[in-house]
């Protein structure tokens, strides 16, 4: 094992140890993970990955630890439903769900960075971990470092759903909900990541932390038989997860699982909270800070960190943008659930929503491979939905009562 | 009185360990290039070859984000206070 060379800037490109570092010590640009491409592509064929165990550490190689991995060992490779219904009610021909509503074991994405920054924080010597979340993280943190036998602090703003508070305190970590909303919650955070000995996953061990977020994108081109689809609608919050998918593909061309892409990858946000959206349709180089409001909690920050690079992967792939309001949200909910029986949180509203608008505006042609992204689960957010799925009908246990009310 | 300038932690190397010093100037650009002349090597800094400040240092006026007002083009006045601050990361 190790494949990892170091970490680089972003920004400058200065080289540094793969140690506890992520922000680069003279521009402040943010630190990624630097592979030895050449050994991987020795080591890692297509069929390796495949006789492997269908979970995310299949792609071992591609993510930065040394050791063996400990962590999430059944998580990711969730299913890619190929949607004929949905597909059909856009007017498309090729549509994919890439449905990590169930991830294990907390049913998102954020099930595989945390597999990846635990495995990492033990490589590290670290007993303690922490985060700042808008609750999917705060769940899998929770959960993973339970069973890791780990302590844990996260932090969450005051406001969040109750599925996701819930969904935290069963695992028995230090809840913290501060009063303010993400961004401030971030801002604390990082005060107290500089004064505690503690693996905080996205704020310093954020540049190992992020790369589990490829193993999402490795399985789309894995599960369409090894080819890239032309297509990614991806749901933006800090802007990670488009990067790393855009990054994943490279990667697989690069390490030749793949032998071409056309893919283009397109961001979706809530109106009430679209900093990314703005600055690619304003063409801007700039992400200009929002202060939330929208129902797609899980998607609400308004300073996101990896902004400026998941606008420069839609760009350079050459695809676009959109955002959408509450209600649209709730609509899409609606649809998938309805059409494909998966029952997706807002974020997966605004990613179907988005992906709508997209295609009904022609930016996303009818007769090509798309895949959105549905990255968490909506039993966490039932009250998006509450008062507007009706009601279930109150019969008295008599076949007269059920034929006069259901049937009458 | 001059304008008020904060220093981040990693910067005050530069400085001579001050976390607060103070500044003369129009606007923001113009700060920076004062700043770059009293303490060298500190203008390198905060602004890449091209002169555009470094996207991960965040640059406030009066506890406002010049990214809401007019960039470096925000224009200064005595008793000003600009704070330079590293981009948190997180999300």
């Amino acid at each position: 094992m190790g494949f990892v060379k170091g970490l680089k800037c972003r920004e400058c490109g200065r080289h540094y140890p793969k140690e506890v570092l992520y922000v680069c010590e003279y521009c402040f640009g943010p630190l990624e993970v630097v592979y030895n491409y050449e050994k991987i592509k020795e080591a890692l064929t297509k069929e390796t990955i495949a006789s492997r165990p269908a979970n995310l550490w299949r792609y071992r190689e591609l993510l930065p630890i040394d050791g063996k991995p400990t962590d999430g060992l059944n998580s990711g490779f969730t299913p890619l439903v190929k949607a004929k219904n949905l597909a059909k009610a856009l007017g498309v021909e090729e549509l994919y769900i890439k449905d990590d509503s169930v991830d294990h074991p907390t049913l998102s994405f954020k099930d595989r960075v945390v597999a990846v920054a635990l495995s990492k924080a033990k490589e590290f010597g670290f007993h303690t971990v922490a985060c700042a979340s808008t609750g999917n993280l705060a769940n899998s943190v929770a959960s993973q470092a339970a069973a890791a036998r780990l302590e844990s602090y996260i932090f969450i703003p005051a406001d969040l759903e109750m599925g996701k508070i819930i969904g935290t305190l069963i695992y028995k970590p230090t809840l913290v909900a501060v009063e303010g909303n993400y961004d401030e919650v971030n801002r604390l955070c990082s005060q107290v990541a500089s004064k505690y000995k503690w693996a905080f996953v996205n704020i310093n061990i954020r540049p190992y932390y992020a790369e589990g977020s490829k193993t999402y994108g490795y399985e789309i081109l894995e599960q369409l038989g090894w080819s890239a689809p032309r297509h990614i609608v991806v749901p933006c919050a800090g802007g990670s997860l488009i990067t790393k998918i855009w990054k994943a593909i490279r990667e697989f061309k690069e390490i030749g699982l793949i032998d071409s892409y056309k893919t283009r990858m397109y961001a979706a946000q809530a109106e009430g909270c679209a900093p990314i959206v703005n600055a690619i349709k304003e063409k801007s180089d700039i992400i200009k800070p929002v202060r939330p409001r929208t129902i797609a909690k899980s998607l609400a920050i308004g300073n996101p960190a990896d902004g400026f690079y998941a606008a420069s992967a839609v760009r350079e792939s050459g695809g676009w943008a959109d955002a959408v309001t509450d209600e649209e949200i709730v609509e899409a909910i609606k649809l998938l659930a309805q059409t494909e029986g998966i029952f997706t949180e807002t974020a997966g509203g605004v990613t179907l929503g988005a992906a709508k608008k997209l295609i009904e505006s022609g930016r996303i042609p009818k007769d090509e491979s798309i895949v959105i992204c549905i990255t968490g689960n909506g039993l966490k957010t039932q009250e998006a939905v509450m008062d507007k799925i009706g009601r279930a009908i109150k019969i008295k246990p008599t076949l007269s009562s059920f034929e006069e009310k259901v049937r009458g | 009185m001059a304008i008020k300038v904060r220093i981040p932690t990693p910067l005050q190397k530069l400085t001579k360990d001050k976390d607060v010093v103070e500044c003369d100037a129009k606007d923001i650009k113009g700060l920076i290039e004062e700043l770059g002349k009293a303490f060298p090597g500190l203008g390198e800094r905060i602004c890449d070859e091209s002169g555009k400040i470094r996207r991960f240092l965040n640059i406030y006026v009066n506890d406002e984000d010049i990214r809401f007002l007019e960039m470096d083009k925000t224009a200064l006045k005595n008793g000003d206070e600009v704070s330079i601050i590293p981009a948190i990361a997180g999300g």
